[in-house]
């Protein structure tokens, strides 16, 4: 691994000004920023800079949790729209409705997200009207999949990562998606984006099965939020919650204001 | 009088009709009959070969029937060689879809892309719109089987039954009167050749003559979709008596 880091560094110094040495500080600035871009995505650099995601994506203190269970899919995000360490609003939507069954959470760079899914969510209605039958999640998570990968390997690619959950219109079946900015798919049980994932996977491996209720759902990312506020050292302002069902997508109620953190 | 609309496809004459499009409607039925049937587990196209000759390689050279998708097939009544292109561009068309949505296109989906070629021709593009009519056979998750004819306009619809090509009015009135609500696969194949012993000019038929597809469902609920082998139509021909004396194995 490190070898190979060196030699993209090497073939980052060729494309520069020929007299123009390259200083310590640029070996170092270059050798960290390539050092994470996964080596499959590199096979048609020709001198030019190869140009991916360039930065790491700074950790993303947004929440995103998302649930299948029986007969529904629920999805939760945080209610902060943050700038930096400021927090712009505490009543946030990071959620986009694609269609009556598919609902699109998503997290990142402020800007990149709205403008990403507010993209899907026209594509996804475009469909729906000239077609008039829906797109299955399924379809729609490779769609997003694809819109994401071909910005990915554009000048500016978008900086988001994404939870989809549906319910499938024809087969009434539950599906949850996560996607991430680089492009990658997975259909999965239950997930989680950001820090988040370092409290509430543990939470939902134990206590998830793919037979639970509605009921038992919300129960599961009322334990989820109460281990984010006794653990997460980011006031996130709370969940949104969303459910998808056959007959929709509606808004759950979520009280937020439940203190967790007991004083001893 | 005619003669002065009808060398474009884009004029109208005075008494409001398209001359070109109307001619290649006439074209297509010329055209070996092809029909299809709806049964409640599958669908049967069936086809009249005009081009048959003892020389003509049997297997590699299907002239009325085609794969479309994993999911469709259709057979072709007009000309073949403007068959291929559409065939081409709706193949296309499905791999995209495929590509983009990682699903098979619906059909009727693909039955419009199709037709959307087409029409343009009916307004602008070449000299003539394209001389042919499908009939398309598919199946997907949201309306199960399903059977759509098109013509040269650009117009498409879903039939139970139909028919395209050389005597395609009295092969439509033998499928009216013969067409049961939820008739099987089998009946359905019983019926089309039935059907095309009757239209087609010689009673006896034989596999030189027709091509035969079906698309339907396996037991474990797997679509498929199958071009007839010669011998398969053969044993399809004889079990309804509808096959010539001297059989090809005799010669």
């Amino acid at each position: 691994m490190p070898s190979r880091c060196v030699r993209v560094a090497a073939a980052c110094w060729s494309s520069n000004n020929a007299d123009e040495r390259p200083t310590c500080w640029k070996l170092k600035h270059n050798t960290r920023k390539l050092a994470i871009v996964p080596t499959n995505l590199l096979h048609n650099n020709n001198n030019r800079r190869t140009q991916l995601p360039t930065q790491p994506q700074p950790k993303c203190m947004e929440v995103l949790l998302g649930i299948t269970g029986k007969d529904f899919t629920l999805i939760a995000a945080s209610k902060a729209a943050m700038r930096g360490p400021t927090i712009l609003k505490a009543t946030d939507d990071k959620t986009r409705q694609l269609n009556d069954h598919t609902l699109l959470a998503f997290s990142g760079e402020p800007g990149d997200t709205v403008q990403f899914a507010e993209y899907i969510q026209a594509n996804s209605q475009l469909y729906s009207m000239r077609n008039e039958t829906e797109l299955s999640p399924s379809a729609l998570a490779h769609f997003v999949r694809g819109e994401l990968a071909s910005s990915l390997r554009s000048r500016n690619p978008y900086s988001v990562n994404l939870l989809l959950g549906g319910v499938d219109p024809i087969t009434n079946k539950p599906s949850l998606y996560w996607l991430d900015y680089l492009a990658s798919l997975a259909k999965v049980p239950y997930a989680a984006h950001g820090y988040a994932q370092y409290y509430c996977l543990s939470l939902l491996d134990k206590h998830h099965h793919p037979n639970i209720t509605l009921d038992e759902g919300m129960k599961l990312l009322r334990l989820c939020s109460d281990e984010l506020k006794r653990r997460l050292p980011i006031d996130f302002k709370g969940l949104v919650v969303k459910a998808v069902t056959k007959d929709g997508i509606e808004t759950k109620p979520f009280d937020e204001d439940e203190k967790v953190v007991k004083d001893t | 009088m005619s003669r002065r609309y009808d060398s474009r496809t884009t004029i109208f004459s005075p008494d409001g009709r398209l001359y070109q499009v109307e001619y290649a409607l006439e074209a297509i039925s010329h055209a070996g009959t092809a029909i299809g049937i709806l049964a409640k587990d599958g669908i049967v196209l069936a086809a009249e070969r005009k081009v048959t000759s003892k020389l003509l390689e049997q297997d590699t050279s299907a002239e009325k029937l085609y794969i479309l998708n994993d999911n469709m097939i259709c057979a072709v009544a007009g000309m073949t060689a403007d068959a291929n292109i559409l065939i081409n561009f709706a193949r296309q068309a499905a791999q995209r879809y495929l590509l983009t949505y990682n699903e098979d296109i619906p059909c009727e989906q693909l039955v419009r892309r199709l037709c959307d070629l087409k029409q343009g021709y009916t307004q602008h593009g070449g000299l003539r719109p394209f001389g042919v009519s499908f009939i398309y056979a598919g199946w997907d998750p949201q309306r199960q089987f399903q059977l759509y004819l098109s013509n040269p306009s650009g117009n498409y619809g879903g039939w139970k039954a139909t028919s395209s090509g050389a005597n395609h009015a009295s092969a439509q009135s033998l499928l009216k009167q013969d067409y049961k609500e939820d008739c099987t696969l089998e009946e359905a194949c019983a019926m089309a050749v039935k059907v095309l012993s009757k239209t087609m000019d010689s009673t006896k038929l034989s596999s030189d003559k027709i091509e035969f597809a079906t698309v339907g469902q396996t037991k474990d609920g797997k679509i498929y979709h199958k071009l007839w082998t010669a011998d398969e139509i053969t044993a399809l021909l004889k079990k309804h008596d509808l096959a010539k004396e001297d059989t090809s194995e005799e010669k």
